[in-house]
């Protein structure tokens, strides 16, 4: 592994940067169970990270982390070189930071369109008379975020559902209209909460080159949790492993599917 | 129209001159319909063409053109053509060994292709041993960016390079853009082939450009036509519609955004123009008659009521005949309540001129639209023909005529029955295939179409009756037309695809597709369950209607004295859907009968052996081209039939 090394390219050719997030230390306790337990990582510019582990392992808690969503009581989390001090989730997302949820969390009677566009509110600065009698700054905002929402849409070839509401869309589909909201953010790092839970095969294989895509043509950093192994073998660079709030791996798919600790945990050993 | 205008590239610097403001393409991309007039057109154009001869396109290279439609893609075969090349247009849903057999049979040295999925096909194609092909450029560069660029360019640099090497290339364009002549190959097109390899049917400037001339001035078309181009561009519909049509007429083509917005494009474009598949239209249909099914009551009534009253009148009014100033002013009241609407809402709105053609069209479904005032007609043609062999003039349109003669198209009927055609559209030859080519066309020019047909007596239209090699004789001695039956079980929405079997045998048997829409609908509102296709085609209440179906349709063959042997005595309903992919249908959709009955020969011998059901495996081949088996127990039913001749009674049972 290139733990010190300050960029690399990859087999397939994309080059991984310096280290975007550093993660040290975190711990997280909610009252007296501890979800985290002092674990260290980072990701580095233009990589695909997953986080594994079993149910209840802590891997949510740790994209909540991230996100900032929750703030870890002990632990330091550093952003693009920077101690980050606790923040809110809104200003995490105004610093790069953009994500999808386990369960999808779209806004089911507006269109698909209006929810990405919801994507791009953090960027909307005009007044709220602006916005009213819609002129000036308002306008021109309101265009420019549209162009956006329409680049994204047909990257992620979405064009057909375009003026349909979320709340007739099937599962697939709306995770990537989810995809679609966190990425019209443009956002550095791009948090995929398992992103393709209840999928079928065929609707995996899409959202994996999709997935793949996002991180190759619009060069975004992905970090995300994932059940299937398959999956994660295939699309990462680098994974975490975790069980019961510890990490017990930390490698590149092939060097933690050799590590005793991880087979284990996802193959179950005998607790004497 | 002046002479002088012996090529495509030579109409388009016509069009870039008298219509240079005018819109030639559009096509909508990130939400808004781009367009781009004449004169733009003719500058993209002549940069391609420009960084073509760069890369070292010669004079009568074949270039390989495949994609979805796109006004780019257009562009490059003009672009082709300019640089004094010919475009070969492919299926872009063609599997890798099809596209492998075409590279290989035409030599093409270069490809311009849409995006990754066409690139890696060719890749495929190209693979194996020393291909002519030597460089391919591609539109969308989504996915390509770490490929190998030695011998692949973005269309976009391209161009950026046709344009920087004007000075040094433009005196040799414009040259081999001059010395195209009348003679000269346009286009290259294979046909899809029933039977057999895929022919490449080579046609002439002046097939092409005579053929568009003689329609565009059938139907008036003018430089403000409108047209939706979504049908794949190797076919040659697509090529005369979209292009020499749109190059004679200067009239504008509009390209979707992709293929599965085409109901909204079509929707907000409003063609005056419209081209589709008796298919397209059975769908729409369908669709419309799903959702009226779920309309409230009083909606329900009022469409019902207007749409008999359309049906009965509606088509008299289209032709100018005479009707009654009560049934005029309730069709006007039907217009604004009931059909002005729903025109809005099919993207009917504007049309002026609407064809289908490529199989025959149910007459409900006919009649349905030209209710509606919307002036559908029917025309029959061929590859090898540049599409027009006959087409119905206005007000002369029937369902089961394919009208009189297109201009400048002679026809006659041999002793067999068969239809030949001569006209200045007839096909140059097949590439390379002198055998087929003298097979096909005998020397004073005639072609035969391989169909059996008759004039019909009084109107002088043409009628089709089947293919000719498929009309057959029973064992009995009857005559045997799969088609006419298949035809007529196709007219039912809930029947996707029939295929009739029975020549040479004591009579006949059918397999038959559901078709998921409207049967998927069907069992929603009656509350049957179903897990998937091919449970919902054997469920015992899919079957009994399909009894009933066949029932009907048994029963109006056996009107015909003629036919009466054609009706059908046992059926099963697959439990896969004909496809392309598995080779059942052509590129266009047509069965392919021999194929079919090889491949389920088990359930062919079932059906004539007896049997009440059948255990079969069959393989399937999916989009990517891997492969999978699937299994299944079917149903062989027993249909109803009828004596010959008055059997009406009964069928309304």
């Amino acid at each position: 592994m290139k733990d010190t090394a300050e960029s690399y390219v990859t087999e397939d050719g994309r080059t991984i940067g310096e280290v975007i997030l550093d993660l040290r230390g975190i711990t997280l306790r909610f009252g007296g169970v501890e979800a985290i337990k002092n674990i260290s990582f980072d990701i580095r510019k233009g990589e695909i990270r997953a986080i594994i582990g079993p149910n209840g392992a802590g891997k949510s808690s740790m994209l909540n982390v991230i996100s900032g969503f929750y703030n870890p009581q002990e632990g330091e989390v550093w952003f693009r070189g920077e101690r980050r001090p606790p923040m809110k989730p809104y200003q995490v997302a105004r610093a790069g930071v953009a994500r999808t949820f386990q369960n999808i969390a779209l806004f089911e009677g507006m269109t698909v369109l209006d929810n990405i566009m919801t994507g791009r509110l953090n960027d909307m600065s005009a007044g709220l008379l602006a916005q009213a009698i819609w002129k000036g700054k308002a306008e021109r905002e309101e265009i420019e975020n549209r162009e956006r929402a329409e680049r994204i849409i047909d990257f992620l070839e979405i064009q057909h559902i375009r003026k349909t509401p979320v709340g007739r869309l099937p599962y697939g589909l709306k995770k990537r209209v989810e995809l679609a909201r966190a990425l019209v953010a443009e956002p550095d790092l791009l948090l995929l909460d398992e992103p393709m839970a209840g999928m079928n095969v065929e609707e995996k294989e899409d959202m994996s080159r999709y997935i793949l895509d996002v991180n190759d043509e619009l060069g975004t950093t992905i970090a995300l949790i994932e059940h299937d192994m398959g999956v994660v073998m295939d699309l990462s660079d680098r994974v975490v492993v975790m069980d019961y709030g510890r990490k017990i791996g930390d490698g590149t798919p092939d060097e933690v599917r050799g590590n005793q600790e991880v087979i284990d945990a996802y193959l179950g050993v005998a607790h004497d | 129209m002046t002479e002088t205008a012996v090529s495509i590239p030579a109409l388009l610097a016509r069009n870039a001159r008298d219509l240079g403001e005018s819109p030639a393409y559009r096509e909508k991309e990130f939400g808004i319909w781009q367009s781009w007039t004449w004169g733009e057109v003719s500058e993209e154009i002549e940069a391609l063409a420009l960084g073509l001869m760069d890369l070292g396109l010669a004079r009568g290279d074949l270039v390989v053109i495949s994609g979805r439609n796109r006004p780019a893609l257009y562009w490059a075969m003009v672009a082709v053509q300019s640089a004094g090349a010919v475009p070969v247009p492919i299926y872009q849903d063609a599997a890798v060994d099809e596209i492998a057999y075409q590279l290989e049979h035409c030599g093409a040295v270069m490809a311009i292709v849409g995006d990754q999925e066409q690139v890696d096909k060719l890749q495929e194609a190209t693979s194996a041993e020393g291909s002519a092909l030597r460089h391919m450029v591609y539109l969308d560069g989504r996915g390509l960016r770490k490929y190998d660029h030695e011998k692949l360019t973005s269309y976009a640099d391209v161009q950026k390079a046709g344009r920087d090497a004007r000075k040094r290339l433009g005196s040799e364009l414009q040259s081999r853009t001059d010395a195209l002549g009348y003679d000269d190959t346009c286009v290259m097109l294979y046909t899809s082939g029933t039977t057999g390899r895929p022919k490449g049917v080579v046609l002439s400037n002046r097939n092409i450009i005579e053929t568009a001339k003689a329609s565009v001035q059938f139907d008036n078309l003018t430089h403000r036509e409108d047209t939706l181009a979504y049908l794949p561009m190797a076919w040659v519909g697509d090529f005369i519609f979209s292009i020499a049509q749109a190059y004679v007429a200067g009239f504008c083509v509009n390209c979707p955004e992709s293929p599965d917005t085409m109901a909204v494009d079509l929707r907000e474009i409003g063609p005056t123009y419209y081209f589709a598949p008796p298919r397209v239209f059975e769908t729409q249909l369908t669709t419309v008659m799903i959702r009226m099914e779920d309309a409230t009551r009083i909606k329900k009534a009022l469409f019902d009521y207007f749409m008999a009253h359309a049906k009965r009148v509606g088509p008299d009014i289209l032709d100018g005949r005479e009707v009654g100033g009560w049934d005029r002013l309730k069709y006007r009241l039907g217009e604004l309540m009931v059909y002005g609407p729903l025109k809005n809402t099919l993207g009917f709105s504007r049309i002026r001129v609407g064809y289908t053609a490529g199989e025959a069209i149910g007459p409900e479904i006919f009649e349905f639209y030209r209710g509606l005032g919307i002036n559908l007609k029917q025309l029959y043609g061929q590859t090898e023909a540049s599409v027009f062999i006959t087409q119905q003039p206005d007000n002369e349109v029937r369902s089961d005529t394919v009208g009189v003669a297109s201009p400048g198209v002679e026809i006659r009927i041999d002793e067999n029955g068969e239809v030949f055609y001569r006209s200045p559209g007839v096909f140059v030859e097949y590439y390379k295939n002198p055998e087929s080519t003298a097979d096909t066309k005998d020397a004073d020019g005639w072609v035969a179409t391989g169909d059996a047909g008759f004039f019909e007596e009084g109107t002088g239209h043409l009628r089709i009756i089947d293919r000719a090699k498929d009309v057959g004789k029973l064992a009995t001695g009857q005559m045997f037309a799969p088609k006419y039956v298949e035809n007529k079980l196709k007219f039912f929405p809930n029947i996707l695809e029939a295929v009739v079997f029975g020549a040479g045998q004591d009579r006949c048997v059918a397999f038959l597709n559901i078709d998921l829409n409207a049967v998927g609908n069907w069992a929603e509102r009656n509350n049957i369950g179903y897990g998937s296709y091919q449970e919902l085609s054997q469920h015992p209440k899919v079957l009994e209607m399909m009894r009933g179906h066949v029932a009907e349709v048994n029963a109006s063959v056996a009107e015909d004295e003629m036919l009466s042997g054609c009706q059908v005595h046992r059926f099963v309903v697959l439990h896969k859907q004909l496809d392309a992919d598995d080779g059942e249908l052509t590129r266009t959709q047509k069965v392919r009968r021999k194929v079919i009955g090889e491949k389920f020969e088990d359930i062919l011998d079932a059906l004539y052996g007896g049997k009440d059901e059948i255990y079969t495996e069959t393989e399937v081949t999916y989009e990517d081209g891997r492969k999978g088996k699937i299994k299944a127990t079917l149903n062989i039913q027993d249909a109803q039939v009828f004596p010959v001749g008055g059997a009406m009674q009964e069928a309304a049972e």
